[in-house]
């Protein structure tokens, strides 16, 4: 069994399960602890089978590139700087999970905060160009 | 410690012959532990006969309110220790995101709205933000987590030296937002973790199944709901609570039995009815 939860995550997980959109939440260490069903389309897994995973282990399942298609270090993607600097962060990138086709996303990524500013973790949105 | 349901009705009071049974104040639950710690959770206006009963001889109360919806602070002004300069009185709850819990409190007691302003009152007020915190008040060790309702809403969970475990959610729609409940594990569920395990935990039941899918995002539950939930968080005895306005003494004994009989729950319910005493 995992933590309880934070009513936040609670309810960003019941909108995300709700919303077309794809939509990742990572807890406060990058572990991801939900992800919707377009998300699952996207990783090409599905979060009843896999369940919460780390951060190294999540963020290995795709690559990420700039816009010249060079490389996204792991510290630079738009989900771990909102985590780092617990601020938005929005970037047009190139991603590839596993052999399938490169797409060119906007990938959009904020902290959580709960009251008296707690950190509670991070969402990202995919929105494909 | 001995609990004791001095008002029972959500939303609005109703006195009435026909709600005589289960009681027309709203929401207060009285809790005293056994070294003589007194709290009060929620000062609906079952908190005036509350006050009855508190000794001359206390000289500290400490109110958790759980939201500051109207049925849950209406009786607040009325709470008799309010008026003894020889008693602290302390007060928490939620704050929001921009107002501390004194001056949304503030909006509610002071005039027009009351007559006397919060800083008149003789009594030594002290008021304490709480969200998701665990605090010793006495001799109880109480956890509060935000919870689902509309705006800033806590539960408590209460823990006494002997282990006895309250949970309080009389305000609470964990069903919110999902398909089929339950159909997550407790940790993903609100309110889960204050519930789990607990000895008696009192939770709104405010709507038959029926009413409850025209009444989605309003923060309550139906009764098939709490009782669910209360099989979830694997409770040992669960007070259906908060009762709806419009259910009569007869509406109620009706609609319980039947979510009983639909939701078969393997732990023993109490109907919550004003004047119920719990010794746990």
């Amino acid at each position: 069994m995992s933590s309880p939860k934070p009513i936040q995550i609670i309810l960003a997980r019941q909108l995300a399960s709700s919303l077309a959109t794809p939509i990742l939440i990572v807890d406060t260490d990058g572990t991801l602890i939900y992800y919707n069903e377009p998300a699952e389309v996207i990783l090409d897994q599905r979060f009843d089978e896999t369940g919460e995973l780390p951060a190294d282990v999540w963020s290995a399942r795709f690559a990420l590139a700039d816009e010249a298609h060079q490389p996204i270090a792991q510290e630079d993607r738009p989900m771990m700087m909102a985590l780092s600097e617990r601020k938005p962060y929005s970037r047009t990138v190139w991603m590839r999970c596993g052999h399938r086709e490169w797409l060119n996303v906007n990938i959009t990524a904020f902290p959580l905060l709960g009251e008296e500013r707690q950190f509670l973790g991070a969402q990202m949105i995919f929105w494909e160009i | 410690m001995r609990v004791t349901l001095w008002g029972t009705r959500g939303s609005l009071a109703t006195p009435g012959a026909e709600m005589a049974r289960y009681g027309g104040n709203t929401s207060c639950v009285g809790v005293v532990g056994r070294e003589g710690t007194v709290l009060v959770l929620d000062a609906g206006t079952g908190i005036r006969p509350l006050a009855a009963t508190i000794p001359e001889s206390l000289r500290r109360v400490d109110i958790l309110l759980t939201h500051l919806h109207m049925d849950h602070i209406q009786g607040l002004g009325f709470f008799a220790p309010l008026y003894r300069p020889d008693v602290e009185v302390h007060i928490w709850g939620p704050g929001s995101a921009t107002l501390r819990l004194q001056a949304r409190l503030m909006r509610y007691l002071s005039p027009p709205l009351f007559p006397v302003n919060l800083s008149e009152l003789p009594c030594k007020l002290t008021f304490h933000d709480i969200s998701s915190r665990e605090i010793d008040i006495g001799e109880f060790h109480v956890c509060s987590a935000l919870v689902c309702h509309p705006g800033p809403t806590v539960g408590y969970r209460i823990a006494a030296p002997e282990g006895a475990i309250l949970t309080y959610l009389p305000d609470h729609e964990p069903a919110l937002g999902v398909l089929r409940f339950p159909s997550l594990p407790r940790e993903w569920t609100s309110g889960g973790a204050l519930a789990a395990g607990a000895d008696l935990l009192i939770h709104d039941g405010q709507y038959s199944a029926a009413e409850y899918t025209g009444h989605c995002g309003w923060g309550h539950s139906s009764l098939n709901q709490t009782l669910d939930f209360g099989t979830l968080t694997e409770v040992k005895q669960l007070v259906p609570f908060h009762h709806d306005p419009d259910h009569t003494d007869t509406d109620l004994d009706r609609l319980i039995a039947q979510a009983i009989e639909e939701t078969k729950p393997g732990y023993q319910i109490t109907p919550g009815k004003e004047g119920t005493t719990f010794e746990l």
